[in-house]
């Protein structure tokens, strides 16, 4: 019976319930300590495989106060007392779904799971990888396996030809729009088609990342070994035509609110901060062309870069991106999850608006439960620090 | 099974309200709870009881994959959720932790906070008043795992 790519890996169809055995499993600083805690309430004393183990601490590095230090600390005296190798502590650290595959750790076809609901990025690398809790981390990291009911296919063929000043952020802001925040619930998204073909890796992480924003189990993008069987079945096909797709800002408080960045402008929206970094868009791709905006400018709010991971940071530096971005007005920090989940390194006070280049607009995500997130791409994102409202990135591109 | 309920009609309530990322540092129940839902509702926790229920409508519980939320809303003393549909991460993380969260689509604007409602879980419907509102039955293997009191207690 021919199957899906999400089908394949996971070896079931849809709707079957299957145990699998774990390819790889990230943990990052929030949801591992848990699960240890766990781990050590049941006696297991030894995880089942260190090497397929991967630790990034992320969401509160450097450590935000006392009480996240100490969780730290019980991830990094466990990670030592385990063995485990693959440890991005301080230093080589960054936010955990730029490490995983920016460090050769993912490969098509595996199946991946990690303690974090954006783990589904690394579908745009042709893998099954989907979010979990600490329950069924702390499952994982004893037994090596996991249960799962095979989801049924979305398919999404994005053709034409993507207009100047439009990113992988728009398309996936685009398609949250048409389906929903639970659109793909339980299912599988897969994403195809030339516009898809043009992507980067890194664009298409960024389409992926999102694919829970839709509510969906996994996002997934095949490549030249791996791929759904020619007559497999979709649950539902969607067919988009993304020539006059224009860049889009999901409003406040869902990722499916978006209106184009024609209405936006219209509506006259004066910012108080501009946040560019995360799992979404803190890639260097993402990073040089807000840089490419900033150039021989100057911001008009405060204006937040966080480069994902050491190494973007290092090419950032090395390719006079980060002077850019300090002769703009900008600030840039260590890389950190910081401001996307309100964590610190960039709250939002009471009745604040901040573009943000992240995944998530809900109430009080970034700080106030009275402040609101507009969810924007990088270019966006500079264009709007540029002007103080939230502007067109086509009108300044030279 | 008798019980006392709180409705939150909207849609979506996720992750982020349930217990925003700030209180994340601890990872203690009872400091959870007092901060369950607090965006949506800063009076919740001096409202609620052992055993209580939470009526929500549909994809309760999305997005972060935050455990979490569960422990701070059964911190608070909350029994279950009823939804009329919930997110994945949600459901499979309550599923784990033996924390009822039941699927029921007919969920109407009738059930009101404070008012009790008899569960059947075994028989998938409960009632409110005189009417009966009907949910697709709990999976066997997912009483298994809830029966045995979660997850990790069908490792041994």
């Amino acid at each position: 019976m021919p199957k899906t790519l999400t089908e394949k890996i996971l070896k079931g169809q849809a709707g079957e319930l299957v145990q699998r055995s774990i390819d790889l499993i990230m943990c990052h600083d929030v949801t591992t300590p848990p699960a240890i805690k766990m781990l050590k309430k049941i006696k297991v004393k030894k995880v089942w495989d260190p090497d397929k183990i991967i630790v990034c601490p992320d969401h509160f590095v450097p450590n935000k106060d006392i009480q996240s230090a100490q969780l730290a600390k019980e991830l990094h005296d466990w990670v030592q007392e385990q063995g485990i190798k693959h440890y991005y502590q301080l230093g080589c650290h960054g936010v955990c779904h730029a490490i995983l595959p920016e460090q050769g750790h993912i490969k098509p076809g595996m199946i991946v799971v990690g303690a974090d609901s954006h783990t589904c990025t690394y579908g745009a690398l042709g893998c099954f990888s989907t979010g979990i809790g600490s329950t069924d981390a702390a499952y994982v990291l004893a037994t090596g396996k996991l249960w799962f009911k095979v989801p049924p296919t979305l398919r999404f063929n994005l053709t034409g030809k993507l207009p100047k000043g439009t990113t992988a952020k728009d398309i996936i802001l685009y398609i949250i729009k048409q389906i929903g925040v639970d659109g793909a619930q339980y299912k599988a998204m897969e994403f195809g088609g030339e516009v898809i073909d043009q992507l980067t890796q890194e664009e298409k992480m960024t389409i992926c990342n999102m694919a829970v924003e839709a509510g969906a189990k996994n996002g997934i993008i095949e490549n030249t070994q791996w791929q759904s069987d020619p007559d497999s079945k979709y649950e539902q096909v969607f067919d988009y035509d993304l020539s006059q797709l224009e860049p889009m800002v999901a409003y406040p408080h869902l990722p499916s609110n978006g209106k184009t960045i024609t209405q936006a402008v219209e509506d006259k929206i004066r910012i108080n901060q501009v946040f560019i970094g995360s799992c979404t868009n803190g890639r260097y791709g993402d990073l040089k062309q807000a840089a490419e905006l900033f150039k021989n400018q100057k911001v008009k709010t405060r204006t937040i870069v966080i480069p994902a991971t050491t190494d973007i940071y290092k090419k950032c530096l090395q390719n006079g991106l980060l002077e850019i971005f300090l002769e703009a007005g900008c600030v840039v920090s260590t890389p950190t999850c910081g401001p996307c989940l309100g964590g610190h390194m960039g709250i939002l006070a009471k009745g604040e608006k901040c573009v943000s280049t992240s995944n998530r607009n809900f109430v009080g995500r970034m700080g106030h439960p009275e402040s609101q997130v507009y969810l924007a791409s990088p270019l966006v994102a500079a264009a709007s620090a540029i002007k103080g409202t939230i502007s067109d990135p086509r009108k300044q591109m030279v | 099974m008798q019980a006392n309920i709180h409705v939150y009609p909207k849609d979506s309530i996720n992750t982020d309200e349930i217990i925003p990322a700030r209180y994340l540092n601890s990872d203690q129940e009872s400091e959870l709870a007092k901060h369950a839902l607090e965006d949506l509702d800063p009076n919740f926790i001096k409202k609620v009881g052992a055993g209580d229920f939470i009526i929500a409508g549909h994809d309760f519980g999305s997005g972060s994959s935050r455990e979490h939320a569960i422990w701070a809303l059964r911190g608070a003393g909350i029994q279950g959720v009823i939804a009329k549909s919930f997110a994945r991460i949600f459901y499979r993380n309550a599923i784990n932790n033996g924390f009822y969260a039941i699927e029921c689509p007919g969920l109407d604007q009738k059930l009101k906070t404070g008012i009790k409602i008899d569960l059947n879980l075994d028989q998938g419907f409960f009632t409110a008043g005189k009417k009966k509102y009907s949910f697709t039955p709990i999976p066997d293997f997912v009483k298994d795992i809830m029966q045995k009191g979660g997850l990790l207690k069908t490792i041994q």
